[in-house]
């Protein structure tokens, strides 16, 4: 039930989100400030996604094979790899090193 | 999948221009695994090479619903709920926020509002893209539901309405379709897995949300961002409940943001506005750490 009410409100906030660009008049969202914290906020969240997806472990920090996983995607990141390539190489390497481990 | 294809000139290089560095999952010009060369035949006409660009982001884009569907499925979300989420939330790191945050054992409240946080940019890209297609008023709540990160990507740099609009549709059409067929796939594929963990696709949403943030760190303004982000996600993480780190983490943004500005009106440089932040991070982690105990 959880899950539904957080795929619930995750929806309405999401489509609320996408259509109010679309409805506001322009200029309302378009100060400079504004402008630039919206680019920023996704940088820190997907910043803090990335770390804690990588080293944590319920509540614990911990490094294992996800941590190799997502050097090597960095890597293929520096590499320009394609997107899905790089996804791939990560859970290639995790793989690998749980397996070796 | 894997064959490294050149994107269409201008797709990539333009979508990252208007609207500074806010991208997301595919604006990667690389991403295009899919070359033209499926789509419409190469030739002068315009429309051609609209659908051309459109459905280079939409078909590598959306295979990445693979990714998303094994992940979900894997951190226990039913398959039905795995595929409402894509039909219904429709933005990729929204989705891979909200299943990562429920699988830490994260409240749905903080779980909702850490995917919703992420889904804001979409709000900025309609603005500007309510300008570039006029949308009659009745359409709008239907096109909503396609202003992401790619079709914003595809349809900014259109040097007409036509074009954009045909950009538009056709991106937001190809990705809709293939990213809930994909996730479907992804989700039975990974019950028929087993234990996801073992494949090690525990290790895709972390490669993901890396692999968008990547082309966002082109100044120090958001490289000094990412770092303090992810130390106050990581210093927090052992003493406040799962999901909130994130949501703290979010600070960094406007803490940045202040800084830089007061930086710039003392003319500082950029070498130390960078140590300042750091500086600033860690004390910032610190006395968080030591309130919350």
């Amino acid at each position: 039930m959880n899950v539904w009410i957080a795929i619930a409100l995750t929806a309405v906030g999401c489509y609320l989100a996408k259509l109010l660009g679309l409805l506001v008049p322009a200029g309302v969202l378009e100060r400079p400030l504004a402008q630039r914290l919206a680019a920023l906020l996704p940088v820190a969240l997907l910043a803090a996604l990335t770390a804690q997806q990588t080293f944590g472990d319920g509540q614990h920090l911990a490094l294992d094979a996800r941590g190799a996983g997502l050097a090597a995607a960095a890597l293929a990141l520096v590499l320009r790899a394609p997107f899905l390539v790089v996804v791939g190489v990560a859970v290639a390497v995790t793989a690998g090193v749980r397996a070796l481990g | 999948m894997a064959e490294q294809t050149t994107f269409p000139e201008g797709v990539g290089e333009s979508a990252d221009a208007p609207h500074g560095n806010a991208v997301g999952p595919g604006e990667r010009p690389a991403a295009a695994g899919a070359g033209p060369d499926g789509a419409e035949p190469t030739g002068a006409k315009p429309d051609a090479a609209v659908v051309r660009d459109a459905l280079g982001v939409g078909i590598a884009v959306g295979l990445s619903g693979f990714a998303f569907g094994v992940t979900s499925a894997g951190s226990g979300l039913s398959l039905l709920q795995t595929c409402a989420l894509s039909l219904a939330v429709f933005t990729g790191a929204s989705q891979f926020a909200l299943v990562g945050a429920l699988a830490a054992g994260g409240n749905p409240y903080t779980a909702a509002a850490g995917a919703f946080f992420l889904g804001v940019r979409n709000s900025f890209y309609g603005l500007r893209l309510s300008q570039l297609l006029a949308l009659p008023r009745a359409l709008r709540p239907f096109a909503a539901q396609w202003v992401i990160d790619e079709t914003t990507a595809v349809t900014l740099p259109q040097p007409t309405r036509r074009a954009a609009r045909i950009g538009f549709a056709v991106t937001g059409l190809t990705l809709y379709v293939l990213w809930n067929l994909t996730t479907l796939l992804g989700a039975l594929g990974a019950e028929a897995l087993g234990d996801t963990d073992t494949w090690g696709l525990d290790a895709a949403s972390p490669a993901v949300f890396l692999a968008l943030l990547a082309p966002m760190l082109k100044s120090t303004t958001e490289r000094v961002t990412a770092a303090l982000a992810v130390l106050l996600a990581l210093g927090l993480l052992p003493v406040v409940p799962a999901g909130v780190p994130v949501l703290l983490s979010a600070l960094a943004a406007p803490a940045v943001l202040f800084l830089s500005g007061r930086m710039k009106g003392t003319g500082g440089e950029t070498a130390t506005k960078k140590k300042h932040a750091e500086k600033h991070s860690q004390t910032s982690t610190q006395t968080n750490t030591e309130e919350d105990r």
